[in-house]
């Protein structure tokens, strides 16, 4: 078990100028569980090999419980990863599978062999000891390969790439709830990188939203979904994503195409210490059908309203821009033209993608 | 409601007539010419089993098959893991690899009596780069006087010739195991050796079971090289198999006991392949594609 510190970490490949991970420093306290989402490409998979070992970061540290680890070799570091695809020794019985960290460890036998029972009980291998590996189905391979990290006693955390991708989705809350049960158990870091919100959200206590190579946001699904901290997590996360649209401050109020919304001064104040243009952003479940004339309230044209089984999702449209609204599952359609009052401490205002208030 | 005709036949019959004309009408004839004796144009006698059994006890046939052996078994003792030690000293990528495929690819596109004439040349002792070389050293090299000097040439060759189809074939099955494996075994602290005896070795079987049969095959079948060589000497040092039944068929028109022992050759290699292909299917569960 430990923490893991990113010390002004960055990553550029070797005859490449762009960084494939932006410097930046990040703290992972032992025995979290932490994912790191982002779309493919956006940096998750270096990071987590920086992290693992198999690649040395061209700039910055890696520290493990304060132990500068970041040219260390993978197999001194005491982490297990699992891959996209399950990786198993096809030639070996699951226990052959399980005791190989140990055996190439040179421990003495008999403590494989309660170490290997112990982690198969763990993962309900326990009956599958004695078969080759290579008859197995996808998940228990990828089983197997979760085994092979955790039956190491000294193992400082456990990496995840993307390792339900070829699992069934119907076995995968399985896996998921194991994992999280495993978690509870056995008090491990967990670092699990995924471009599945839904997978991120349920599994991790923390949330790494990964874009263009940096952490845009950590924080808990919570946090991610109320208050994003770029314009990226907005519309990344969540179904459908948040609606930004372009505004501009106004004394008191903020303007939004050719309406205006009212805004409390002490927000309006905030907003003006801000250079640069200014974008608006509200979850479509944060926007409500407002009454006539109600105050703080924007006008808009209905464009279609979808029925999504639970809920009714409402497109309209608003100046040059489209919104999308969530409504309950028995709204009805307003009509042709509808206002919608946007929850005020849900509202968040972002210059150049960042959230400014 | 399916109805049922016989249209299927036509679409099959094209290939029928090629495998019969090509296959079974010349097997067909071999077989024919195994059991009777053959006199003349009209004069022919059912001689049963007997060119079979007259085979069988003929001890120069028992030579050229002792020496048949021993040449394809050290052929595939020598070529297969050269080969794959070969394939894993490739560069895996970048121009480097490029080149040395080409390099490597070179001598599978010589025609065979082409390489035994280049060996001819290459092994003489008065003006080929290789034989004057070991004579200049001290070496008593001769393979047109010395029967090992000539069996040893004749594996040397072959060496030279096909070992780079297995180092190739080894090469292609390596760049096909996914990284993820290299970095668990890493992650698992494997050893060298075990990445190798536990990932690739196991990754590259369906690949080595073609190149084993395809070396075992040819090797057994082997008759140009050594005929453009030596022609079979000194003595009978290099006369394989195949080079026996010629000098049967054709040397000395023997036709039946030819043809008994081209039917005894053929089940030879049908029954050592199968027996090839067996055992490495069951070594191991097969492998499966994983992506």
């Amino acid at each position: 078990m430990a923490s893991i510190e990113l010390n002004g970490l960055g990553h550029r490949y070797p005859g490449s100028s762009d960084y494939a991970l932006q410097p930046q420093t990040m703290r992972w306290e032992d025995g979290g569980a932490y994912a790191l989402l982002g779309p493919s490409g956006c940096g998750k998979t270096t990071l987590l090999n920086i992290i693992s070992g198999l690649l040395i970061p061209s700039e910055g540290r890696v520290l493990f419980d304060g132990r500068d680890v970041t040219t260390l070799p993978t197999e001194q570091r005491n982490i297990a990863q699992v891959f996209q695809f399950p990786v198993i020794y096809d030639t070996m019985t699951v226990f052959d599978n399980l005791a190989f960290p140990l055996r190439n460890r040179k421990l003495p036998e008999s403590e494989v062999r309660s170490r290997v029972a112990e982690i198969a009980e763990i993962l309900d291998l326990s009956s599958e000891l004695k078969r080759r590996a290579s008859g197995l189905s996808a998940e228990d391979k990828q089983r197997i390969s979760l085994g092979r990290g955790l039956v190491r006693k000294d193992v400082a955390a456990v990496l995840f790439d993307e390792p339900l991708t070829v699992i069934d989705p119907h076995v995968k809350w399985l896996l998921r709830r194991q994992l999280k049960r495993i978690h509870h158990q056995l008090k491990l870091s967990l670092i699990y990188v995924t471009h599945d919100q839904i997978e991120a959200l349920t599994f991790a206590d923390q949330v790494v939203v990964m874009y263009q190579g940096q952490v845009v946001q950590m924080g808990t699904p919570q946090d991610l979904f109320e208050a994003p901290a770029h314009t990226f997590v907005g519309h990344f996360i969540g179904s459908p994503g948040m609606n930004l649209l372009p505004c501009e401050l106004n004394g008191d109020s903020i303007r939004v195409g050719e309406q205006s919304l009212a805004i409390p001064p002490a927000l309006a104040q905030q907003l003006a210490q801000v250079s640069g243009p200014l974008t608006l952003g509200v979850r479509p479940e944060f926007v409500r059908c407002a009454a006539e004339g109600e105050l703080a309230s924007l006008h808009a044209r209905v464009l279609r309203l979808e029925d999504l089984g639970t809920s009714k999702l409402l497109t309209v449209q608003l100046g040059a821009h489209q919104l999308k609204v969530k409504l309950g599952e028995h709204a009805e359609l307003p009509g042709e033209q509808v206002q919608l009052a946007l929850q005020p401490e849900r509202t968040m205002f972002y210059a150049a993608e960042r959230r400014v208030a | 409601m399916k109805t049922y005709n016989n249209k299927a036949w036509l679409l099959v019959l094209p290939v029928v007539l090629c495998v019969a004309f090509s296959a079974i009408v010349p097997l067909m004839t071999v077989v024919n010419y195994s059991v009777q004796d053959i006199l003349g144009p009209d004069q022919k006698v059912f001689v049963g089993t007997e060119w079979f059994k007259l085979v069988m006890r003929d001890p120069e046939l028992h030579e050229a098959l002792g020496r048949q052996i021993l040449f394809s078994a050290a052929v595939l003792a020598i070529e297969i893991p050269l080969g794959i030690l070969l394939a894993l000293a490739l560069p895996a990528q970048g121009w480097r690899s490029s080149l040395a495929l080409v390099l490597l690819a070179m001598p599978l596109l010589i025609p065979q009596n082409v390489v035994g004439t280049i060996w001819q040349i290459y092994g003489r002792g008065d003006i080929g780069l290789a034989g004057a070389a070991l004579n200049g050293l001290g070496l008593d090299y001769n393979y047109t006087g010395d029967s090992m000097d000539a069996w040893l040439t004749v594996l040397v060759m072959d060496i030279w010739h096909w070992t780079p189809l297995i180092a190739l074939l080894a090469f292609a099955g390596l760049r096909a195991i996914p990284e993820a494996y290299y970095q668990a075994a890493r992650i698992d602290g494997a050893s060298r050796l075990a990445v190798f005896r536990f990932i690739q070795l196991p990754k590259l079987r369906g690949v080595l079971l073609i190149g084993l049969l395809l070396r075992f095959m040819d090797s057994f079948m082997i008759y140009t090289e050594p005929f453009v060589l030596t022609g079979g000497g000194p003595g009978n040092a290099t006369t394989f198999l195949s080079q026996y039944l010629t000098q049967k068929a054709v040397g000395q028109f023997d036709l039946g006991p030819a043809a008994a022992f081209s039917l005894i050759y053929f089940l030879i290699i049908l029954l050592a392949c199968f027996v090839f292909y067996s055992l490495l299917q069951n070594a191991g569960p097969t492998e499966k594609a994983e992506h």
